[in-house]
C-alpha cells in the first residue's frame, strides 16, 4: 500500500467519520427528545437531517476563548488526543470483508489500547485548564477510564477464548456458523451485558457521566473550552460510543454477517448489517442515558471493582470451561 | 505547613475552597455556595445569599395591604397562590372580616393545586440533580395542565395574584371545575409512572438512601417545616394544626417519613401530591355557590396591633407578622419564609457527603431562592 493511498483512505475515513458523528448527535437529539415528550430538532433540512452540520459551522465559526492562567500547550493539544484516538480505533473496524481499512493480527488489542489513550486527553484537558471543577472531572475520568477498562479488556477477552483469534476478520470469520453471542450462549451473554455496561462507562456517558456530570460540575472537564476544541470533545465522545457499539457488533452480534446468511450472496449489503446492529446498540447507550440517574463516584469503583470485575473472572473461568468441554452451540 | 519533609509529606491531601455558583446548574437560581472541600468529600459548605435580594419586607413597610399581596408572588414564586393567601388571610383575621364559604373552598383547591405543580417541578428537577435528565421533561408535562388552569383562572401562571384582601379577584371561570377534574384523573395516573421511572430505580435509591440524614430532634432545632422537617418524623404540617380556609372541612394525612434521608424527603413529597390530589377531588365537587368576595374599604386600615398567620406553602412554613400602627401601611412586616430555616440546615446535613450527595441533598430541600432572599 502506497503512501498516498493511505493517505486517502485515512481522508475519506475522516471525512466519513466527522459527519456520521454528526449524525450520531442528531439520532441523540431526536432519540431523547423522543424519550422526553419532546419532538427535537426538525427544522434545519428534512426532519432536521442538517441541524447538527449547522451547529458544526457555527462552531467552527467560533471565537476559541480560553483561560488566561492555563497551561496554553497541554490546553491546546488535549481535544487532539480525545478525537484523533477515537478515530484511529475506527481503522480497524470490519464494515464488511472489504471495507476494513486495517486487518492487524491484534485488532482487538489495538481497540483497547487506543481507547484508552483517550483519556489522556481528558486529563491533560482537565488539568491544563486551570479550573478547579475541571479539574475534579478529570480526576473522575481517570479514575473511572483506568476502572473500568479492566472490564471491557476482560469481557473482551472472554469472547478471545472462544475466537481463539484477537484479529477481527477472523473474529468474523468463526461467526459464521452462529454468531458469538449464541455460540457462547450464558457467558457469552454475561460477557456482553458488562461489556455494555463498563462500554458506557468507557465512553463516560450516564449514567457514568461522573466526568462532565452536570448538575455537579457544570460541564466537568471541557467547561474551559470553546468554539472548535469543545466540538472535537464532544464529537469524540459519540464517535467512541459508535466505536463501544461497532466492537460489541463485531465481537457478540456476527459484524457485517446477515441474520441466518439471508443476502450472503451481496456482500455490500454487508456495510447494511453493520450499521443496523451498531445502531441497534447505539440507541440502547441512549436509551440508558436517558432513562437512568447517574451514579455517585464511589458507587462506580464500587461497581466496578466488587461486582464486575469478580463477575467477569469467574465468566472467564466459565467460558474456558465451555470451550474446553465444547459446549459451544453451532450451526 | 512548615515541616520537614518527609516522604509522606508528598502524598498529603489537602483542603481547598471551590465556589458553587451563584451561576451553577445545581443552585437552581442565584445561590452562592462556599465549599471546602477533601478530593470528593465536603467539610464545610457556606450558603452565601445576596444575589437576589430586593428588600420585599421594607417595600411592605411602604405599599398598602392590597399591594403587598403582589410583592409575596415574587418571593417563592412556586407557590404564590398560597403566599398571597398567607397575607390576605393576616388582613381578613385582623378586620374580621367574614370570608364566603365560596372564597374559602377556591382558595384551597387552587392552593393545593399550586402544590402539586410545585411538587412537579421539584420532582423533575430533583431527578435532573441525580442525573435522569428525563424527569424534568415529565414533570414540567403536568405541571403545565396546572398553569393552563390557572392562565384561565386569573390570567396569569406563576405570578397569580389572585387573592385579594376579601376574597378572590375574580370568580372562577366556568371550565375550572372540568378542567380540575380532568387534571385530577390525568394526574392519577402519572405519579405512578413517576415512581416507575424514579423512584423504584436502583440507582435513584442508592444516591438518596442514607444520604443527607436529619435527625427529628436537629430538624426542630433548625426550624425546619414542610416536607424537610416531615421528612424526619417531625410532623409539622400547619394545614393539620392551624387549618385556615376550607382545610378544615377535609380528610387527609399528613405524609411523614422517619427516616430522615434524602429519600425520605423525597417520598414525602411524592404521598403529598396524592394527599393534595385528594383535598382536590373532595372539594371540587361542591365549591358553594355565593360571592366570590365581600366589599372590603377602598383604602384598608388595620387595628393597631399584632397579627401573625402562617400558612404551609409547598416548601414549609411561611409565616407573616404585621405590626400595625393603624395607619394603611405595616410598621413593620415580616416574613418567615421555610426556605431559610431549611437552607441553615444544610451545612450540618451535607458535611462528609460527596459533591454529588450534596446536590441530591440540595435537590430534596427545594429552595427557592427568592423566597430565602427576600
Amino acid at each position: 500500500m502506497s503512501i498516498i493511498e493511505m493517505v486517502l483512505i485515512a481522508l475519506v475515513y475522516l471525512g466519513i467519520f466527522s459527519v456520521a458523528g454528526l449524525f450520531l448527535v442528531l439520532l441523540e437529539r431526536r432519540v431523547a427528545a423522543w424519550f422526553q415528550l419532546r419532538i427535537g430538532p426538525n427544522r434545519v433540512g428534512f426532519q432536521g437531517l442538517l441541524q447538527t452540520m449547522a451547529d458544526a459551522l457555527k462552531l467552527v465559526s467560533k471565537e476559541l476563548t480560553g483561560t488566561e492562567k492555563a497551561d496554553k500547550f497541554l490546553y491546546n493539544l488535549a481535544p487532539y488526543f480525545v478525537i484523533i484516538t477515537a478515530l484511529m480505533a475506527l481503522g480497524v473496524i470490519p464494515f464488511t470483508k472489504d471495507f476494513q481499512a486495517f486487518d492487524i493480527n491484534i485488532g482487538i488489542f489495538f481497540l483497547i489500547a487506543i481507547s484508552s489513550i483517550g483519556v489522556i486527553g481528558i486529563l491533560l484537558g482537565g488539568w491544563a485548564s486551570n479550573n478547579k471543577f475541571a479539574l475534579i472531572g478529570a480526576m473522575r475520568s481517570g479514575v473511572q477510564t483506568i476502572s473500568y477498562e479492566l472490564s471491557v479488556g476482560l469481557s473482551l477477552l472472554t469472547m478471545i477464548l472462544l475466537t481463539r483469534s484477537l484479529q477481527l476478520s477472523e473474529i468474523v470469520e468463526v461467526q459464521k456458523n452462529g454468531w458469538l453471542i449464541v455460540q457462547g450462549h450464558i457467558p457469552a451473554i454475561i460477557a456482553f451485558m458488562v461489556f455494555m455496561i463498563a462500554g458506557t462507562a468507557e465512553t463516560n456517558r450516564a449514567p457514568f457521566d461522573m466526568v462532565e456530570a452536570e448538575s455537579e460540575l457544570g460541564a466537568g472537564f471541557h467547561t474551559e473550552y470553546s468554539g472548535m476544541k469543545f466540538a472535537y470533545f464532544f464529537l469524540a465522545e459519540f464517535i467512541n460510543m459508535f466505536l463501544i457499539a461497532a466492537i460489541a457488533t463485531t465481537v457478540f452480534f456476527g459484524a457485517w454477517l446477515s441474520p441466518f446468511g439471508i443476502t450472503e450472496s451481496i456482500p455490500w449489503l454487508g456495510v447494511f448489517w453493520f450499521l443496523l446492529k451498531t445502531l441497534i446498540l447505539v440507541f440502547l447507550m441512549m436509551w440508558f442515558r436517558w432513562t437512568f440517574p447517574r451514579l455517585r463516584v464511589d458507587q462506580l469503583l464500587t461497581l466496578e471493582w466488587k461486582y464486575l470485575l469478580p463477575i467477569n473472572l469467574v465468566n472467564i473461568v466459565i467460558m474456558a470451561f465451555v470451550v474446553w468441554q465444547n459446549l459451544i452451540i453451532q450451526f | 505547613m512548615q515541616e520537614t519533609t518527609t516522604i509522606n509529606n508528598n502524598f498529603k491531601s489537602e483542603e481547598y475552597f471551590i465556589n458553587m455558583g451563584p451561576q451553577h446548574p445545581a443552585t437552581h437560581g442565584v445561590l452562592r455556595l462556599l465549599l471546602t472541600i477533601d478530593g470528593e468529600i465536603i467539610k464545610k459548605v457556606e450558603p452565601d445569599l445576596g444575589y437576589i435580594h430586593r428588600s420585599i419586607e421594607k417595600m411592605c413597610e411602604r405599599d398598602s395591604y392590597q399591594q403587598i399581596v403582589h410583592l409575596t408572588d415574587r418571593m417563592d414564586y412556586l407557590s404564590s397562590h398560597i403566599n398571597n393567601e398567607a397575607v390576605c388571610l393576616t388582613v381578613e383575621n385582623a378586620l374580621q372580616l367574614e370570608i364566603p364559604e365560596r372564597v374559602k373552598v377556591v382558595r384551597t383547591i387552587i392552593g393545593e393545586l399550586t402544590r402539586i405543580a410545585s411538587h412537579c417541578l421539584w420532582w423533575g428537577v430533583m431527578g435532573m440533580d441525580v442525573g435522569a435528565l428525563t424527569t424534568y421533561f415529565y414533570g414540567f408535562r403536568d405541571r403545565e395542565m396546572i398553569n393552563d388552569i390557572f392562565e384561565e383562572t386569573c390570567g396569569a401562571r406563576l405570578t397569580m395574584n389572585y387573592n385579594v384582601p376579601g376574597g378572590l379577584m375574580w370568580d372562577i371561570h366556568p371550565n375550572f371545575v372540568n378542567r380540575v377534574k380532568a387534571f385530577v384523573k390525568h394526574f392519577k395516573t402519572k405519579i405512578p409512572e413517576y415512581d416507575r421511572l424514579l423512584t423504584g430505580n436502583v440507582i435513584f435509591q442508592k444516591r438518596t438512601k442514607g444520604v443527607g440524614v436529619l435527625s427529628k430532634e436537629d430538624a426542630i432545632s433548625f426550624g425546619a417545616s414542610g416536607p424537610v422537617g416531615r421528612g424526619s418524623g417531625y410532623s409539622c404540617d400547619v394545614r393539620k394544626y392551624h387549618p385556615y380556609s376550607a382545610l378544615d372541612k377535609v380528610t387527609f394525612k399528613e405524609s411523614l417519613q422517619t427516616a430522615g434521608d434524602t429519600f425520605a424527603r423525597y417520598q414525602v413529597r411524592i404521598q403529598e401530591m396524592w394527599q393534595s390530589l385528594s383535598i382536590v377531588e373532595q372539594l371540587i365537587d361542591n365549591i358553594p355557590e355565593g360571592e366570590h368576595r365581600v366589599k372590603t374599604n377602598a383604602v384598608i386600615k388595620l387595628p393597631k396591633g399584632e397579627f401573625y398567620q402562617k400558612v404551609e406553602t409547598a416548601r414549609g412554613e411561611l409565616g407573616v407578622y404585621v405590626i400595625s400602627t393603624g395607619t394603611k401601611n405595616p410598621y413593620r412586616l415580616k416574613f418567615r419564609s421555610p426556605g431559610f430555616s431549611n437552607l441553615s440546615l444544610l451545612n450540618h446535613i451535607a458535611v462528609g457527603g460527596k459533591i454529588g450527595d450534596l446536590v441530591a441533598t440540595m435537590a430534596t430541600l427545594d429552595l427557592v431562592i427568592p423566597d430565602i432572599d427576600r
